[in-house]
């Protein structure tokens, strides 16, 4: 059999199955299987990936709605939907929550499944929420301090390192402890105290 | 341990023994991890990496791992060590090219590598020779375990262990056999097999995967699903199939020697013969006759040479291996002929050491 690029009798026989549309064969020589691999053709998985995110989309949205999903910008990191769907790689952990919606047609695709079953880790505080609140809190003091609101600035810092230690984010809701609002409402001669 | 003296030991992987080794080579198990205060890599700045790389160093250099466990800077390195690593399977293409604070640290006896600021911040490697993935997981829950008990992870409850690609999340756990199929290439049976096996969710890859030019009827088998099963469901998934697709290479070479054993036993003869008397030979040819020359000693139609010797030649005459054994960087036609006095050395010197387990 001779390669499908050259006069070389085909040494490769590929059957590439990262396509969405099914297996597909190839015969090639050994220079032509040389650069089959080495580019990020459709065996590479982020090719592979963003081929399935354009499909898909195609499929289940028109080119509006599209578009709207594509503007979509995650909190955390920056990234906007478009980036990921072009590049196959999220930004950061928190992308899962901010494209949940726009994810998980493709995470069934892929797995079959959304919810994990596997392994736990012993130290699970590593959500994404708790990252946000974080960067939301620390963004917080530093507006604080720079308006010279320290006695606001110490409670953020408090409210950090509690966060930080490990302390559940439900907390934070519970009727005790202070929403950002109460902040806001503090009387001017509080500042002086401090 | 220095990557020269890396050159000349035997990792794991190529020790050649192990349940099945006359078709599997080795099984590995690796997961994704990311440290929750970090972006993923794409995203993380210069610094973000180095402290990713400082947070990993100084959390593995706090657990009981070997002495001489190394940690590698992959940034440091040259062309030539970065290409050695990958040959050996201990680094991705990813790893190699990438930009900016990188490392690998790598386990002496090569059973554990684990990649820092590859795709996601961090992948665990772990290889067992031959056909035995229980082994394998039951050491990277270990080594997880134990690097999870000084780093925090990106995680939710609802979606597990969070990665960079979509394809990786929730297990993190791409488990990878690769199998020696040369009697069902010859037999062309082999894009048959593979389509069955799409049927099922389990991937089949030439080679080494992604980037990589290793070739001789190698062939890896891995699950594509990481979320919404647990590990050892995914586990039990990629054992059920491989146990049918050693069978099917069995009968292919059955069928090989019944069909005309004559014509085989010429055939993989001429192989080695190429091999031993070759003046200058590329590292495709090589792999090409290397892997009829496996298929013939596995027969029992070859029998001056042992499994072990044609497994430690399938990685010492790449290209960058090559070269690191010489102790010099040499030219495209001075590998070739360094390969074919390599070849020639191992394959008909007598005082080559032989492995007196070999079936």
């Amino acid at each position: 059999m001779k390669c499908q690029h050259c006069e070389k009798t085909a040494t490769f026989h590929i059957t590439e199955l990262t396509s969405p549309e099914g297996p597909a064969i190839l015969h090639l020589c050994e220079e032509h299987a040389r650069n089959f691999f080495n580019q990020d053709g459709p065996t590479h998985p982020a090719t592979a990936l963003t081929n399935m995110l354009a499909k898909q989309l195609k499929l289940d949205k028109v080119a509006e709605d599209l578009a709207v999903v594509d503007k979509k910008t995650c909190p955390m990191c920056g990234i906007t939907f478009a980036e990921f769907r072009k590049g196959g790689r999220l930004g950061c952990p928190y992308d899962y929550i901010a494209f949940e919606d726009d994810l998980e047609p493709l995470l069934i695709n892929i797995h079959g499944g959304t919810t994990h079953l596997g392994k736990v880790p012993h130290n699970s505080s590593g959500s994404p929420e708790r990252q946000l609140r974080l960067k939301e809190l620390k963004e917080e003091m530093k507006d604080a301090i720079q308006k010279e609101q320290y006695e606001q600035a110490g409670k953020l810092r408090d409210r950090i390192s509690a966060v930080e230690q490990g302390e559940s984010l439900e907390s934070e809701t519970s009727p005790d402890a202070l929403p950002d609002d109460d902040f806001q409402a503090e009387p001017p001669d509080a500042q002086a105290e401090t | 341990m220095k990557l020269d003296d890396l050159a000349h030991q035997t990792g794991e992987w190529m020790r050649g023994n192990g349940p099945e080794s006359d078709i599997v080579m080795s099984s590995r198990v690796r997961l994704a991890r990311n440290l929750a205060d970090f972006p993923f890599v794409r995203k993380c700045s210069d610094k973000d990496r180095a402290a990713i790389a400082a947070a990993v160093r100084r959390a593995v250099d706090s657990l009981p791992l070997a002495a001489d466990t190394e940690y590698i800077d992959v940034s440091k390195l040259g062309d030539l060590d970065r290409q050695f690593l990958m040959e050996r399977q201990l680094i991705s293409h990813e790893l190699s090219e990438a930009e900016g604070a990188r490392a690998v640290i790598l386990d002496p006896h090569e059973r554990f590598s684990i990649m820092v600021n590859e795709e996601d911040h961090l992948r665990l490697q772990v290889m067992q020779s031959g056909f035995d993935l229980e082994t394998a997981w039951h050491r990277m829950n270990e080594l997880d375990d134990l690097l999870e008990s000084k780093l925090v992870y990106a995680y939710t409850k609802k979606l597990g262990y969070l990665t960079a690609c979509p394809t990786n999340v929730g297990t993190g756990l791409r488990i990878s056999v690769m199998l020696h199929l040369p009697a069902l290439v010859a037999t062309k049976q082999i894009d048959k097999v593979f389509r069955a096996f799409s049927k099922i969710n389990v991937a089949v890859r030439g080679l080494f995967g992604e980037g990589s030019q290793f070739m001789g009827d190698l062939y890896q088998v891995s699950n594509q699903m990481t979320l919404g099963k647990s590990e050892e469901s995914i586990m039990q998934r990629v054992s059920e199939v491989i146990p049918q697709l050693i069978e099917y290479e069995r009968k292919a070479r059955e069928f090989l020697v019944n069909e005309n054993r004559d014509d085989l036993h010429d055939h993989v003869s001429r192989a080695l013969g190429i091999l031993c008397t070759a003046k200058k030979i590329s590292s495709e040819e090589t792999m090409h006759y290397l892997s009829k020359v496996r298929m013939g000693v596995n027969l029992g139609l070859i029998e001056s040479v042992e499994i072990p010797t044609v497994n430690k030649l399938f990685i010492h005459t790449q290209p960058a291996h090559l070269q690191k054994l010489c102790g010099q960087k040499l030219s495209v036609s001075a590998r070739n002929t360094e390969r074919a006095n390599y070849l020639h050395q191992h394959l008909i010197d007598p005082s080559e050491p032989t492995d007196p387990q070999r079936n």
